[in-house]
């Protein structure tokens, strides 16, 4: 359920109903800033946020983005080098 | 002659001299059909090459708004007809054209469809020929609706046909998928999505000879238009005798396109497209009809999509970047926004 | 960064792939004693087809796909209240795409359309809000279904409305919550599950905690999921760990999207505008207690209930004959063992409420392979 995409806001477009440009992958679309309203309305142009229904519903933390992808680098990496040795391992066995 | 009124009424249908000043100052002023009959005569020496073949087909054009990014209603009338002559591996020559004109319609908007008609026509290589009008009520039909048929000529030895499709044949695209469909429904305005988006709306009977001439064993062609590429892949994988495998990671699409897909849901193997055709030709060949096609402006975004596979259980699968199996079935019903 | 691709990328997946047969093979689940997880999230299970992960993860973890699809657990008797407003003179009746195939006991939206109601389809309740300040001498009625995530984007537009002095506009209130399903089929006798992939954007909304029963009460792990495939292969590695670990706790994958506590302006307006019914009717599940909400009293003016006369009532058990969307719901039956599947019921002809969305576990498995292509 609930189908959300990260879009970015662009602009302010009406102040008082704290609405604003958004831009996802080049379509754009009006969506409204109440949820995330918790400051000036400026600050959060630039700032990537999490839209469902036209609404901005959470901005989205890009340290914590950063730290699951590291996460998952360190397993790939891992991975690679599990593989990297089950094939030493079958080179021995082939000999 | 000039035309006094500015929007068409019921009396430019009635039959009398208001219709006739309407077709001939709107209509057979800039088409210019050979003569003034109820007929077209026609006669063209490729007819009459032993072995050749009439093609003959027909399609009507109902969209919104009739005027939108990269193109138009009439315009679309015009590409549709020639594309399915074209696919068919048809030389397109003639087009009749008959409108439904809604009461209130400008006339400005009538002369606009109808340049863009002759313009997309001579582009094409195909003359329209003959035609015809109708108004009805406000609220009958939604401003114009076109319908056009088109002749044209298949060469002697040519015989493109979906059954010819075997396994291991590759699947090509001329163009990124789904611009016309996002492109529309960005233009309707309701769901108040803006872009920078055209439809791919254009004539590929140029295309066609090019691709023919440089993979003479293409096997099969088809345009993509409603339904999108999964439902012309369905349709020709089931004539065919053998299932399709698409591979995601080549599936050609404009960010944008991706973009009103993500946020309307929709998936966009499913988005109309009204330039776009899907041939199969022979993996000898493959490398040749991509460079033809990407020789011209109609093929710049020619990319290979999927090969025919022996017979599964469905049609058409689609192999996900990560090495995964899904099906993609034909739709069911229009594919409608979604929020969850 | 664009938090889209990045999730998407092939090579993560394959370790993660890899690191869930690991686990898997730890914990020796097989194909005959499988992991049951179930993904709460409707949007869930239509990634877990739509990427084919069903298929690439470790034969001994089986997805049960759970009760997360607003539209498929809506009951029919709402379809027909739906109808019967957007049936009105005078009414425009707005709603999301999802919702308008739906059929009601007389009718779809979709088949009102075509029988002349003024049915719009719409991206936003602010869309349908903007509709009534365009058409003073209608009544715009917006159709509210959905969960938490969905909740604050219609308590929201009720409040804006209630700013402009909009009385043209309402809304006829069908959300639905999701801890209380979760404990309703936690305490069913035939429940078989041993952990859940939680819904990452009704926590964006309502937090963690509201989780910590499963965990705390039931002992089962429940890991908090974004929606690409490299999340919810993640968040499956993450609830394989637990139980190889023997934990059970409330984990968050989804951490760049859901803060701990939720979002608290979206919650103020849920509290603000919204109270729990006594209970609810669910398709397939029958009523449960405290797990739909409707208009308080301060906002009646704007609540289509109030205004068109229709009241709550549990509808009689409606599902047709054969229907074993209950059994899929709590993991006993899967989809392709149902009796109807492919058969009565398909996605143009749904008999049961898992058949009648893409997000429905069924319809998922139909329209996306599962048995069909596993079968070739």
């Amino acid at each position: 359920m609930c189908l959300g995409i990260p879009g970015q806001i662009v602009a302010i477009t009406d102040e008082a109903r704290q609405m604003a440009m958004a831009d996802v992958s080049g379509v754009r679309r009006e969506v409204s800033l109440a949820p995330v309203a918790l400051g000036p309305l400026a600050d959060l142009v630039g700032a990537w946020v999490l839209i469902h229904v036209g609404f901005a519903m959470a901005v989205i933390d890009a340290e914590e983005a950063a730290a699951t992808l590291e996460a998952l680098r360190g397993l790939g990496e891992a991975q690679e080098t599990l593989e990297q040795m089950a094939e030493g391992a079958k080179a021995l066995e082939d000999q | 002659m000039t035309l006094r009124d500015e929007r068409v009424t019921l009396a430019h249908g009635g039959g009398g001299k208001a219709m006739r000043d309407l077709i001939e100052s709107v209509f057979t002023s800039v088409f210019n059909p050979p003569g003034m009959e109820d007929q077209a005569r026609l006669m063209h020496a490729s007819l009459q090459e032993p072995g050749a073949r009439l093609a003959f087909t027909t399609d009507s054009f109902v969209v919104t708004p009739v005027e939108f990014p990269g193109g138009d209603i009439g315009k679309i009338a015009v590409c549709g007809t020639v594309n399915d002559l074209a696919v068919g591996g048809a030389k397109p020559l003639w087009l009749s054209v008959s409108f439904i004109i809604e009461e209130g319609c400008e006339v400005a908007l009538l002369r606009r469809l109808v340049a863009s008609m002759a313009r997309e026509a001579e582009k094409a290589g195909v003359r329209i020929v003959t035609g015809d009008t109708k108004v009805v009520n406000r609220g009958a039909c939604d401003t114009v609706y076109i319908t056009t048929a088109g002749v044209g000529v298949i060469p002697s030895g040519r015989d493109l046909d979906a059954r010819s499709i075997r396994p291991g044949d590759v699947a090509l695209v001329n163009h990124v998928l789904g611009d016309h469909g996002a492109a529309i429904l960005a233009a309707r305005g309701d769901l108040m999505l803006s872009t920078d988006l055209e439809s791919d709306c254009q004539s590929l009977g140029h295309l066609m000879e090019a691709l023919i001439a440089a993979a003479p064993g293409t096997k099969a062609a088809r345009d993509a238009t409603r339904g999108g590429l999964a439902s012309t892949l369905n349709e020709m994988a089931e004539a065919a005798g053998c299932s399709v495998e698409l591979d995601e990671t080549a599936l050609p699409l404009r960010p944008e396109v991706k973009g009103v897909c993500e946020i309307l849901g929709l998936d966009p193997l499913y988005l109309a497209n009204e330039g776009t055709l899907v041939a199969f030709v022979p993996e000898a060949e493959a490398e040749a009809a991509l460079a033809a096609l990407r020789a011209m402006p109609e093929g710049q975004g020619a990319c290979i999509v999927g090969r025919a596979v022996p017979k599964g259980n469905v049609p058409v699968t689609l192999r996900t970047a990560f090495g995964g199996t899904r099906i993609v079935d034909m739709l069911v019903g229009e594919q409608l926004p979604r929020i969850c | 960064m664009r938090y889209v691709e990045e999730f998407r990328d092939p090579k993560a997946a394959k370790a993660l792939i890899a690191a869930i047969g690991r686990v898997a093979d730890q914990i020796g689940a097989t194909r005959e004693k499988p992991v049951h997880i179930m993904e709460i999230c409707g949007g869930h299970t239509h990634a877990i087809f739509r990427y084919g992960l069903d298929k690439l993860v470790h034969e001994g973890i089986e997805f049960i796909h759970g009760p997360g699809c607003p539209v498929c657990v809506l009951p029919m008797s709402r379809v027909d209240d739906c109808v019967t407003i957007a049936e009105r003179a005078g009414v425009i009746f707005t709603t999301f795409g999802d919702a308008m195939r739906v059929p009601g006991t007389r009718k779809s939206l979709l088949q009102a359309k075509a029988d002349g109601a003024d049915i719009r389809m719409v991206y936003s309740p602010l869309d349908a809000l903007e509709l009534a300040r365009r058409n003073p001498g209608k009544e715009v009625v917006f159709f509210g279904l959905g969960f938490e995530t969905t909740t604050p984007s219609t308590a929201l537009s009720i409040q804006q409305a209630a700013r402009e002095g909009l009385t043209n506009f309402s809304v006829f209130c069908n959300h639905i919550t999701v801890p209380e399903p979760i404990k309703a089929l936690l305490d069913d006798p035939h429940m078989v599950l041993d952990g859940f992939v939680g819904p990452g954007h009704v926590s964006m909304v309502i937090g963690v905690h509201p989780y910590d029963f499963i965990a705390r009460d039931y002992r089962k792990p429940i890991v908090v999921a974004g929606f690409e495939p490299i999340d919810l292969l993640q968040s499956v590695l993450m609830v394989l760990e637990q139980i190889r670990d023997g934990k059970a706790e409330v984990q968050n994958q989804y951490a760049r999207v859901v803060p701990e506590h939720g979002n608290p302006i979206s919650l103020a307006a849920i509290a603000d505008v919204y109270e729990r019914r006594p209970r609810f009717a669910w398709r397939g599940l029958g009523e449960i207690d405290a797990s739909g909400l409707r208009i308080r009293e301060k906002y009646l003016a704007w609540d289509a209930e109030t205004k068109f006369g229709i009241g709550y009532a549990a509808s009689p058990d409606d599902e047709p004959e054969g229907c074993e969307c209950a059994a899929v719901m709590t993991g006993r039956l899967k989809p392709t063992a149902c009796p109807q599947f492919g058969r009565g019921c398909k996605p143009e002809t749904p008999l049961g409420a898992l058949m009648v969305s893409s997000e429905g576990a069924c319809a998922a498995y139909w329209t996306y392979g599962g048995a069909r292509v596993a079968a070739e």
